[in-house]
């Protein structure tokens, strides 16, 4: 009892180091850059993805807030990119993200405050209607957002001046969500390694009791969905430059449901949940769709329900003990 | 404009969403079992209305029953090998879980039946228009609507009155304590499990003339369904009833006077009533 | 791997230019949505394109044909865009064609421009399409081919003086609205109302929009929803709220009368009357061959509708360039083969128009009617070689 507790702490206090495992995504990501040239374009998608999902895990993994309107934050981002580009020539593509963060932690701040009192059934219904009355806003406004058909053929300056974008192999728009995508990530995962994301993690598990202790929960909670929602922004803002098209369905239930099962299959709360699920998902979607344009959607169903029944907590809960058991064996010899 | 005439379509409209939905009201609110693939077994009872009434020859109330039946089957059997397995998972594994089981289904209906739409013939007898007296009305909605309100009544007193609603609600308002005082609250969720998956295949079948049946339906209109549960309260019969209703006809009525607004209505309702009542308009606090 | 390896044996053997073997196949890149909401639409395209290659083995002669398909998923054009970029960078396709969703081909767009690869739209009917880059061609039609059409009609033909308008609130519809209007007012009728009726996401339950409708007491109410579902559900909803009895036609371009959901409507759909290219009882010899061969191959019940035609025509298109390029296709020649193009369709007669590089065809004015216990599609009047007034009276965007 007292050992477990003991190895506990020292676990905790650890947890926050880097890992050598750690650098294995990245290099990952950057070998695939060399390995697979021709599929850059998916690649890009599959970055920006990432990021989206890894916006969702500060709030769903780690502040325990379930929301199905997180496109809204996405879909925020993008069109920010994408009217500021076709509208006002506002096409530098870094402040382009900026810009898009910002909107996007401003409605998140302002719907976090109403929406963040509730929680469960009532919240996931309120988050998803804020996004669909976004949606609803963005086809109204048609002469503004395109609508439907989009906005077509946006153009950005070079990144930072030097870089151009690649219109056809996605070499450029790949470095470039890469690089943004680990810079998010480090911010992330210094935010949720602080003594502010240790008290997320509190009110995730025990509300009442941080109510007890003091802590200011709703702050808390509303900061976290801002700076969430900034993020997801940079995922929109990110999708819209690489993809220099934009339309209605960066909102949307689909996207919103769409990430959170990525999320919930790598595993939430993780950290690299984010990459395992997306990564897992978005690739044997592609690999199916490829192989039978007709029929993919079934191999992913039997996925999602063969993860659900035998890997508690996604595809990283089930690694977990093994790696457990592994990292056992080496501290007991 | 005809205020009877606009009162029973978004009344009508209203009755689908309560049949379809009441039984993800009810377990949800029991076993806090979030189930996204409630719309896929009243797509399947779509399904099954076409597929019996085009190669048995079924009639459309036949065809109705049938389709009650089967997939009440199925959603039982479904709920004791793989459903129960799952109670005691997270929210969101469940979530997953049943994401899963409705990507499956929709690609089962694809390969299996086609991707296109498929339209269920009304009888003759439900085609066309009918005299109330003080207004003449399309027969098939006031069906629809008598349909809506009998299913309520009996749910209500089913609930109210017999001792198996007497469980239901001891559970919903407290599993541990209803499990302690003997209800196998188990057998008690199949039970109510697929009556409620049978009940939402009737709403597939009956009220495929308004939502349509195609093998995106599950998605499609899982927002609505959530909408009117969340807004009716969890568990509540009489809640979801009224949400339904209120949300069909604000809709309706919106839709007439300002078309521009599109789906906006039923989002921005939403949004203020569960605003104004977090815990739905018929749930307790807490519940 | 396979494909070069074979490539590789065939040119040792026969000790010719390296590159022979190749250069005989057209590859051509399929992007349809083949899951979701437009996997319907998809089906019909895909086997009109079928059904082109069965009933002329030797179009592409001596060419040979590869068609490699790829799933779009969604309007959402990210993913549509990805599957061309791989279809050029990774199957070497000379071609890319098909899209059912407009904006999926906006999105498209600048990688296949970027690539010099032709692009011909199968589907896809937003006016401006065309004017976005040279490289692209459109066999199928704008929504200002029968809108326009219809509002000359209605007035010339069916003596309408008033009208309500009802679309579907995406591009097609108010580019439907807009075309019709024009047209209708121009000719001296009048507009009472624009109704807009939901998305296109899912079927709305039309009561309240028709109901509105009812109420203006038009001559006419012209509609535009997307052909499938939402067409079975208004067609039923009109009659159901008794419009027909007040004297209220319904009129609309030929997606509220798809062929294939035409016996599916039933009586409900006895005197619509509707303007469009394609209808699948368009009596002339290339048509009767054209639908009996699909129902013998998609069964006695099928019918091909617009969409399938589309697809017909578009391999046809491709099968012309081909040969006329001797295999070898890019941008520009394709385009340039298929400029003054004039092939005789199931629809008539039609033409790549020059100038745009959109369509020329007839638009048939049809009334739905009873014959021996099934429904077809009885030809009032035809409006010869129509072209895309968007682009001919340069409105807004198409006027680029």
């Amino acid at each position: 009892m007292m050992r477990g507790a003991a190895a506990a702490a020292e676990a905790f206090a650890r947890r926050h180091r880097l890992r050598w495992w750690e650098a294995l995504p990245w290099i990952a990501a950057l070998a695939a850059f060399f390995v697979f040239p021709t599929y850059l374009s998916f690649g890009t998608q599959l970055l920006v993805t990432v990021l989206f999902a890894l916006s969702l895990d500060l709030v769903l993994g780690y502040a325990g807030i379930v929301t199905l309107g997180h496109a809204a934050f996405f879909g925020a981002g993008a069109y920010t990119v994408g009217m500021l580009a076709a509208h006002a020539g506002w096409n530098e593509p870094l402040s382009g993200l900026a810009a898009a963060a910002a909107v996007a932690a401003t409605i998140g701040f302002l719907s976090g405050l109403v929406l963040l009192r509730t929680h469960g059934l009532t919240l996931l219904m309120l988050t998803l209607c804020t996004m669909a009355l976004l949606e609803q806003a963005a086809n109204m406004g048609a002469a503004w957002t395109g609508g439907f058909d989009g906005i077509p053929g946006l153009k950005f300056q070079k990144i930072l001046g030097l870089f151009e974008f690649d219109v056809l192999y996605f070499r450029t728009q790949y470095l470039y969500a890469l690089a943004v995508l680990f810079a998010c990530f480090v911010l992330v995962r210094t935010l949720v390694y602080s003594s502010f994301g240790q008290s997320l993690t509190g009110v995730r598990e025990n509300v009442l009791r941080m109510h007890a202790v003091g802590a200011p929960v709703r702050t808390r909670l509303v900061v976290a969905y801002t700076i969430s929602a900034a993020l997801a922004g940079v995922a929109g803002g990110l999708f819209a430059q690489a993809t220099g098209f934009v339309n209605l369905a960066v909102l949307g239930l689909d996207r919103s449901a769409g990430v959170m099962i990525m999320l919930i299959l790598g595993g939430y709360g993780r950290l690299y949940g984010a990459f395992v699920g997306a990564v897992a998902f978005l690739l044997l979607e592609h690999v199916l769709a490829k192989a039978y344009p007709t029929a993919w959607q079934l191999g992913v169903g039997v996925l999602l329900v063969l993860v659900a029944l035998y890997a508690r907590n996604g595809i990283l809960g089930l690694a977990e003990p093994l790696a457990r058991r592994f990292a056992a064996r080496r501290g007991g010899v | 404009m005809d205020i009877a005439g606009v009162f029973l379509g978004g009344f009508a409209a209203g009755m689908v969403l309560f049949i379809v939905s009441v039984g993800l009201s009810v377990t949800m609110g029991l076993m806090g079992f979030v189930n996204l693939a409630h719309g896929g077994f009243a797509m399947l009872g779509g399904y099954t209305m076409v597929l019996a009434m085009k190669h048995a020859g079924l009639g459309f109330v036949a065809a109705l029953a049938l389709a009650f039946v089967a997939v009440a089957l199925l959603a039982g059997l479904l709920e004791r090998t793989l459903y129960a397995r799952l109670y005691r998972a997270g929210e969101l594994d469940q979530v997953l879980f049943t994401i899963g089981l409705v990507f499956v289904m929709i690609a089962a209906i694809t390969l299996g039946v086609g991707p296109e739409t498929q339209t269920i013939r009304l009888p003759d007898w439900m085609r066309g228009e009918t005299d109330l007296g003080f207004v003449r009305y399309r027969t098939y909605s006031l069906v629809v609507i008598a349909t809506g309100v009998a299913l309520a009544l009996a749910l209500w007193l089913g609930f109210e009155r017999t001792r198996f609603g007497a469980r239901i609600r001891a559970a919903v308002d407290n599993r541990r304590m209803a499990a302690s005082l003997g209800v196998d609250v188990g057998r008690l969720f199949t039970v109510t499990f697929a009556i409620g998956s049978g009940l939402a295949a009737v709403g597939g079948g009956l009220g495929a003339e308004i939502l349509g049946l195609d093998p995106n339906y599950p998605l499609r209109y899982l927002a609505y369904f959530l909408i009117v549960v969340a807004v009716g309260g969890l568990g509540r019969v009489t809640g979801v009833f009224f949400a339904a209703l209120l949300i069909g006809v604000l809709d309706f009525v919106l839709k007439i006077h300002f078309p521009k607004g599109g789906t906006m209505f039923i989002y921005a309702l939403t949004l203020v009533l569960l605003l104004a009542r977090p815990q739905g308009l018929f749930g307790r606090k807490g519940a | 791997m396979k494909r070069a390896a074979l490539g590789c044996s065939l040119a040792l053997a026969a000790a010719l230019a390296a590159g022979a073997a190749q250069a005989q196949t057209v590859r051509i890149g399929v992007v349809l949505t083949y899951t979701g909401v437009g996997a319907e639409l998809a089906q019909q395209i895909d086997r009109g394109m079928q059904l082109f290659m069965k009933l002329n083995p030797d179009a592409f002669a001596p060419c040979k044909v590869e068609i490699i398909r790829r799933d779009d998923k969604n309007p959402g054009g990210a993913d549509a865009k990805t599957a061309a970029q791989e279809l050029i960078t990774q199957d070497k396709v000379d071609i890319i064609t098909g899209v059912i969703y407009s904006s999926n081909a906006i999105a498209m767009e600048p990688v296949i421009t970027a690539a010099k690869k032709p692009f011909l739209i199968m589907n896809a009917g937003t006016a401006w399409i065309t004017n976005l880059s040279p490289v692209i061609a459109r066999v199928s039609f704008s929504m200002w081919h029968a809108g326009y059409a219809m509002g000359e009609a209605l007035v010339k033909n069916l003596k309408a003086k008033t009208a309500v308008i009802g679309y579907t609130d995406y591009p097609p519809g108010k580019d439907s609205l807009l075309a019709f209007k024009t047209a209708f007012e121009k000719a001296g009728g009048k507009v009472l109302d624009e109704i807009p009726m939901g998305g296109p996401g899912q079927v709305p339950d039309f009561t309240p929009f028709l109901q509105r409708a009812k109420d203006r007491k038009p001559d006419v109410f012209f509609v535009f929803v997307p052909s499938g579902d939402h067409a079975v559900a208004l067609v039923k909803t009109y009659n159901a709220l008794g419009m027909r009895q007040a004297g209220i036609r319904l009129v609309g371009p030929g997606d509220i009368t798809p062929d294939h959901k035409l016996q599916q409507m039933g009586d409900d759909a006895i005197g619509l009357i509707t303007m469009h290219h394609y209808n699948a009882d368009l009596d002339n010899p290339v048509n009767k061959r054209f639908v009996e061969a699909w129902r013998k191959e998609w069964g006695p019940t099928s019918t091909p509708d617009f969409m399938a035609v589309q697809g017909y025509d578009g391999m046809a298109a491709i099968a012309h360039a081909a040969r006329a390029n001797k295999c070898k296709l890019d941008a520009d020649n394709f385009i340039a083969a298929l400029r003054g193009w004039k092939f005789d369709s199931p629809r008539g007669p039609i033409m790549i128009d020059p100038a745009t590089r959109d369509i020329v065809m007839n638009e048939y004015l049809s009334e739905v009617v009873k014959v021996g216990g099934r429904l077809v599609q009885k030809t009032l009047a035809v409006t010869p070689a129509v072209k895309d007034m968007c682009k001919e009276l340069k409105v807004d965007r198409c006027g680029k």
